[in-house]
């Protein structure tokens, strides 16, 4: 997917005007983050295993090499195949020459934030290879050549109308008359068209939640069961996952699921949680003769041991998306590339760049809801504001704003003068509301004003009021 | 692989180029991490972690939580006395549910020994599934109290698609095989010996979708319909977590044989 990150804030402004979007963020702010704290309130020792996941992963970051390698070699001894990627690029490659020696015509998908950031779709189209997204919302966006815009809910964006529509021009085999205004009878159309692609798929791509060193599996979690029959029923099995979903043991992945779901849907643990080890045993009844593992660095070396090491703790289990009130009001789409929220906003930069990032680091409030729902505890708000001191240490920040922080600080290393001015704009700015209590436009500010009003100073300065209450 | 040996060289660089950014971003040098014999130990010797005290009930309760949470999550549950009264149960809740009486059974000798022949309103059948079949009877190999979760594996009499492809998915469990917490499941594993198998299923209700409109449907690709059988009560004993989360196993003979069936 061609990333849109520069142009965020026009995105945004998109965003905005759109009502059905609107609606489906509003149901969700009232939806995952209630039921996530059910769940928690359910499970007294959910903050102490929040910080033991915290824990796990920090104590993986710090030896990654060595668990990737135990990881490499559990797999290599159950027959299996490990594959190393240091870019997109790279990783496309690999996947579209399996997929060829199988001879695939047709690659069944499970949901993959990896799949989404290697575009790994366009690649085996344009190579001969249909590629088939399972999930529900993953097939309904793919339909409609869209990217997700949430980590979970990949077409949360979407009306059940939009659905319909989309569901009566592709699936042309129908009849046009038929009902399509229940989600049952989408959910029904859409499980007999992908069931057959299921049995058919030559190759089965999935993610993987989680990597675990002692015994070489892999661990996925749906709720729909579409990456166990995608692993299952094709001769081939490819699971995609970056470096850093490694843990150490069975014990450590447990411990993570324990808080995925929780946080990310307040399920106690999602339908179908799947361990897989290997290809099919000489005695199974059924599974993929091939089992291939696709590692994917992709920047994140990069990120490890800066200050940004922190992000590489996520699980993506979306809920700073679902807490988060940026994301509420413009959705996934308008941070312009696969990750969305406050972990797309801190995760984007380190793998497109800064320059290519735009405004991302600028999308949040800091009002720190992000921090404190994540299972993980990164601190997203004190990343979002390294990435803003980054931007304006490299210049990449636009003159005018350089230039207001320069005037600010100029001022702010003289009180005297520092006050004179702050009292001067407070009498402009009264002025301006002309008696209205609210401003609805301001000098400089026409980016907060064009969607709210601010409202006028009372009268008088903070630090002025400061010192008249000490007195 | 066939990618060819230009393929497979750059490969092979790529997982020494990431190999070597990790250790340079870690500023270490070298294959050889100082820790490496304590990391080791720590994968030959796995111990929990916090186990919520929620799945350290025993006895009847923990029967009871098994019941309660897999319910919760849109399982239905039947309990019966002995594996003779399986197909009556089977029978009447698929009669109760309009649902079609055709089963596909695993020849796992778990439920081997339920006499499906009483029940002449079902019709069985045994081996895998190549997805025309309604209703799939499976074995299990443990059910976990914690959350209502039962544990299935792949195997030689287990095909992993009968789990998945039948609208229905019935599971014969026995009450001696419903453990308190997840942790167990890999202590008996370990147990048993022999690793992993290719496919480790825990299943929590049946399967589900709320893409469209946040409105929740179950039967999304898996089955619409969860039932499990709980077959006789449970005689507590059986692995049991002591207080500082290691696992003791008590009575290991009775309950470890029987765990595979
Ligand atoms: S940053 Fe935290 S809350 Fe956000 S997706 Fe990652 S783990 Fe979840």
């Amino acid at each position: 997917m061609e990333a849109t990150t520069r142009q965020f804030t026009g995105n945004a402004r998109q965003a905005l005007k759109n009502d059905n979007l609107r609606a489906a963020l509003d149901k969700l702010s009232h939806g995952f983050p209630y039921k996530r704290l059910e769940a928690a309130a359910r499970l007294p020792e959910f903050e102490a295993l929040r910080d033991q996941s915290r824990d796990i992963k920090a104590h993986v970051l710090e030896n990654l090499d060595f668990y990737l390698q135990q990881f490499e070699s559990k797999v290599i001894e159950q027959g299996g195949q490990v594959h190393w990627a240091k870019d997109a690029a790279e990783a496309r490659d690999i996947i579209l020459a399996i997929c060829q020696e199988a001879g695939a015509e047709t690659v069944t998908k499970s949901k993959s934030m990896i799949g989404e950031e290697i575009a790994i779709n366009g690649h085996l189209e344009a190579n001969g290879v249909r590629p088939v997204e399972t999930d529900l919302g993953e097939y309904i966006i793919q339909l409609r050549k869209e990217p997700p815009s949430h980590l979970i809910a990949p077409a949360i964006h979407l009306s059940m109308d939009q659905v319909a529509d989309t569901f009566k021009d592709k699936h042309r085999e129908f009849a046009a008359d038929r009902p399509l205004d229940q989600p049952r009878e989408l959910l029904e159309e859409a499980r007999t068209m992908l069931r057959r692609e299921f049995l058919a798929a030559d190759v089965g791509l999935t993610g993987a939640n989680l990597l675990i060193a002692e015994t070489g599996s892999i661990a996925l979690v749906t709720n729909e069961g579409n990456a166990d029959l995608t692993l299952t029923l094709p001769n081939t099995h490819i699971a995609i996952a970056s470096i850093e979903k490694a843990v150490p043991t069975l014990e450590d992945a447990t411990t993570i699921l324990r808080v995925l779901a929780r946080s990310a849907t307040g399920q106690e643990l999602s339908v179908y949680t799947t361990f897989v080890s290997g290809p099919k045993r000489p005695d199974d009844m059924d599974g993929p003769e091939n089992f291939h593992v696709v590692l994917l660095d992709n920047g994140r070396t990069q990120m490890l041991g800066s200050e940004f090491h922190d992000m590489l703790r996520c699980i993506r289990c979306g809920a700073c998306l679902n807490s988060c009130p940026v994301y509420g009001a413009i959705g996934g789409h308008a941070y312009g590339w696969v990750y969305s929220g406050p972990m797309g906003s801190v995760l984007m930069p380190g793998i497109l760049g800064l320059e290519q990032t735009g405004d991302l680091p600028n999308a949040s409030t800091l009002c720190g809801t992000c921090e404190s729902v994540c299972p993980m505890r990164i601190p997203l708000p004190a990343m979002l504001r390294r990435w803003r001191e980054q931007q304006h240490a490299r210049r990449l920040t636009s003159t005018k704003s350089r230039m207001m922080l320069k005037l600010w600080a100029m001022l702010a290393r003289r009180p005297g003068l520092y006050r004179a001015v702050m009292g001067l704009g407070v009498g402009f700015m009264r002025a301006l509301a002309g008696g209205r209590g609210s401003l609805k436009s301001l000098p400089f500010a026409g980016g907060w004003t064009a969607v709210r009003d601010l409202p006028a100073p009372e009268g008088k300065t903070f630090t002025a009021l400061w010192k008249e209450r000490r007195k | 692989m066939s990618a060819g040996p230009a393929k497979k060289t750059r490969s092979v660089s790529s997982r020494d180029q990431v190999l070597s950014a990790i250790r340079g971003a870690l500023g270490r040098e070298g294959a050889d991490g100082q820790n490496r014999p304590d990391l080791m130990a720590r994968l030959d010797n796995p111990v929990p972690n916090r186990v919520p005290d929620r799945g350290r009930l025993d006895g009847p309760a923990r029967i009871d939580l098994f019941q309660a949470e897999a319910e919760r999550v849109s399982a239905d549950v039947a309990r019966v006395a002995g594996l003779d009264a399986v197909p009556g149960a089977i029978a009447a809740y698929l009669g109760e549910n309009g649902l079609p009486t055709a089963l596909k059974v695993t020849p796992d000798a778990a439920i081997g020994d339920v006499p499906w022949a009483q029940q002449a309103a079902l019709s069985v059948e045994f081996g895998a599934t190549d997805g025309s079949d309604p209703v799939g009877v499976t074995g299990a190999y443990l059910g976990v109290a914690e959350t209502g979760t039962v544990v299935l594996l792949s195997g030689e009499t287990r095909p992993n698609s009968l789990n998945y492809l039948p609208d229905t998915h019935v599971v014969v469990i026995r009450a001696d095989q419903i453990i308190g917490a997840y942790e167990e499941v890999w202590a008996q594993l370990r147990h048993d010996g022999g690793g992993l198998p290719r496919i480790v299923n825990w299943i929590t209700g049946p399967s589900r979708s709320a893409d469209i409109e946040q409105t929740l449907m179950l039967g999304a690709h898996g089955p619409r319909n969860l039932f499990i059988v709980i077959v006789g009560a449970d005689d507590g004993k059986g692995i049991v977590m002591a207080d500082d989360g290691t696992i003791v196993t008590a009575d290991e003979g009775t309950r470890v044989g029987d765990a595979h069936g």
